[in-house]
């Protein structure tokens, strides 16, 4: 039974967004020791980015929350951030996962009350919210962050302003002498979940973005819509500011292209309609266009897409647009190519344009299984073999609910593989 | 009506690169990428003619004048989303409607091609430039030629100039030039036999 279970029948999960956090409570909660390994400051993932989720239209952080609660809960779970999978040697029901533990520069007890972050005056730019506006060196990524301790970028750690925080901090949790540490672990099976990061848009060079002011990406906007958010949830234009209230959304930009990403990402078409009940909600004498190939609401999605079509503010084109200019006197993108419906060629101007951007699996670029065994199939998800097991997007493209099946099913094999070593 | 695809599989099996019509999936990105379509050159995209092509309309697409109007500038092939060679089906399927005596003999380009351009190479192995321009600008009579080459004469002097044009016209055959037809002829009996022509 699992109460005797040994230290070595332990499950490494890797990656602590929405689908790492899944498989790690569904295994723990039925009685199977978790090692949940995170490489940011943070628990959450894109999940944590999110402004809302599709179809109900609820905030992320509720979801979280509760799964927050189910890790803190659960003393068989072990909570790993700022921490890498190095290697992965062995083979199915005993692997010796090394694990290198990054500095954070501030200890558990940081309380978060943000002493330290008033007092520094060193700014970066802020990847949590993709560089569009500045943070503190010291800081936590969003008031629902978990762990709910402040983290330190490692070049600041080294400076003399950080010395000077030390003082600061009422509770003496700043500690600059942190240093990496390597671990090894031995555990049975391993779940890999890393996730995905939105497919670099500067690659589609036809499509401007990095070169047009007013060309943005879905994920991007998303953190817009946010309240807490770089623009304070207003949707406004970088170049200038102003209000965008004449917006369009390209879908499969970079996704369904055998020049970028071959395969469909699934979320987009649902992203992009969720997002446009942002600017018709936000901006009610607001126009929204939707280009598109084909519309895949997937799964029982359908209902959302009648939805949005029910609004007679959102125009959809079928189309596949050539190209994006740039109206140099208004800033306006001015979007081109062919209505397929109706054969016209259009050259459109808007306020703002937005690219439904796709995923690309971390587990292709740089967060591959440290693993001689691992295997990947030709977009790079990683195939589930031995005792390596792939969930959420790391397997597929998938939205959170497909993540969370997906992830409950691989804390399933990974039991199953943790009992069979036990033999 | 019936779904007839006795004209798609023509096209795939005869038509240069055809095969690949049945790819497309009608995105729209080579219309709108196509420099000639905002000219207002054709009146069918290549996305369009893959449709007709699926759809059985023989006779419009193998009369049709848009094939004929591609430049070759390749901004289809870079974008199209599939890997569809697109210019090249569409010169494909200009070639092989000339083949089949459907394309308009009248056609600028394809009267170029078929006739001025093949003769002139044929007839000493080589291309000889000045003839070759001659010939097109007077193919409308002397009028337009005359008329035509006055305004392309600075074009010509600077050619001239900068020794991209050979001033004399006829410099006669190319060395070993029987091989040359020789070479031609089993060509020809090749192309035959696969068209089912021998």
């Amino acid at each position: 039974m699992a109460d005797g279970q040994a230290a070595g029948q332990t499950i490494l999960v890797v990656g602590g967004g929405i689908s790492g956090l899944t498989t790690a409570v569904e295994a723990a909660e039925v009685g199977y020791n978790v090692l949940l390994v995170e490489k940011t400051p943070h628990f959450g993932g894109r999940v944590a980015q999110h402004n809302k989720y599709f179809p109900k239209l609820c905030s992320p952080t509720c979801g979280l929350e509760i799964n927050y609660q189910r890790v803190k809960n659960n003393p068989r779970i072990r909570l790993m951030t700022l921490a890498e999978v190095e290697e992965i040697k062995g083979s199915t029901g005993a692997y010796t996962a090394r694990i290198r533990q990054n500095p954070r520069f501030v200890n558990q007890k940081c309380t978060a009350c943000g002493d330290c972050a008033k007092a520094c005056e060193t700014e970066v730019a802020n990847p949590y919210n993709f560089g569009m506006n500045k943070v503190k060196a010291i800081r936590h990524d969003h008031f629902m962050a978990f762990p709910s301790h402040y983290y330190m970028d490692p070049n600041f750690a080294a400076s003399d302003e950080a010395k000077k925080l030390v003082a600061v901090c009422p509770v003496g949790a700043i500690d600059l002498g942190m240093k990496a540490t390597v671990i090894e672990e031995k555990v049975a099976s391993v779940v890999w979940s890393t996730g995905w990061k939105p497919f670099n848009a500067e690659k589609i060079l036809p499509y401007g973005f990095g070169r047009i002011a007013n060309v943005t990406t879905n994920m991007r906007f998303e953190r817009m819509a946010d309240k807490f958010g770089p623009t304070g949830g207003k949707l406004v234009r970088p170049s200038d500011g102003k209000e965008a209230k004449n917006v369009a959304f390209i879908q499969c930009a970079g996704s369904r292209d055998h020049n970028y990403l071959a395969f469909c990402s699934r979320i987009c078409c649902l992203a992009s309609m969720k997002q446009a009940t942002y600017v018709r909600g936000l901006y009610p004498d607001a126009k929204v266009t939707i280009y598109y190939i084909d519309l895949r609401a997937m799964d029982r999605y359908e209902a959302f897409q009648k939805m949005v079509e029910a609004d007679a503010g959102v125009r959809w084109i079928k189309s596949k647009p050539a190209r994006i200019d740039e109206d140099a006197k208004t800033g306006n993108p001015v979007v081109v190519g062919e209505n397929t419906l109706t054969g016209v060629r259009y050259e459109e101007p808007y306020d703002l344009v937005v690219l439904a951007t796709g995923m690309e699996p971390n587990s292709a670029t740089v967060a591959k299984v440290p693993c001689s065994d691992a295997r990947y199939d030709e977009y790079g998800f990683v195939v589930s073999s031995g005792g390596l097991f792939s969930s959420g997007c790391s397997s597929q493209p998938s939205d959170v609910s497909g993540s969370v099946q997906s992830s409950t099913a691989s804390a399933l094999r990974a039991i199953q593989t943790a009992v069979n070593a036990k033999g | 009506m019936t779904y007839d695809l006795t004209f798609a599989k023509e096209v795939y099996k005869n038509s240069e690169e055809g095969h690949w019509i049945k790819m497309c999936m009608q995105c729209g990105v080579c219309a709108g990428s196509c420099p000639m379509g905002f000219l207002g050159a054709w009146t069918h995209s290549p996305r369009q003619i893959f449709q007709m092509v699926r759809a059985g309309m023989r006779d419009e697409v193998l009369t049709s004048t848009d094939m004929w109007m591609c430049t070759s500038c390749y901004n289809c092939i870079v974008r199209c989303p599939r890997n569809l060679p697109i210019t090249h089906i569409i010169h494909g399927l200009a070639r092989y409607a000339s083949v089949q005596g459907k394309a308009d003999p009248k056609q600028p380009t394809h009267h170029f091609a078929k006739d001025i351009f093949w003769e002139n190479i044929v007839a000493t192995g080589r291309v000889g430039e000045a003839a070759l321009t001659m010939k097109l600008y007077f193919k409308d009579g002397i009028g337009e030629g005359i008329k035509q080459g006055l305004e392309m004469k600075d074009s010509a002097l600077g050619m001239l100039k900068a020794k991209r044009l050979k001033p004399i016209p006829f410099r006669g055959k190319i060395k070993g030039y029987p091989g040359f037809k020789a070479m031609l002829k089993k060509a020809f009996e090749l192309e035959n036999q696969k068209e089912g022509k021998a």
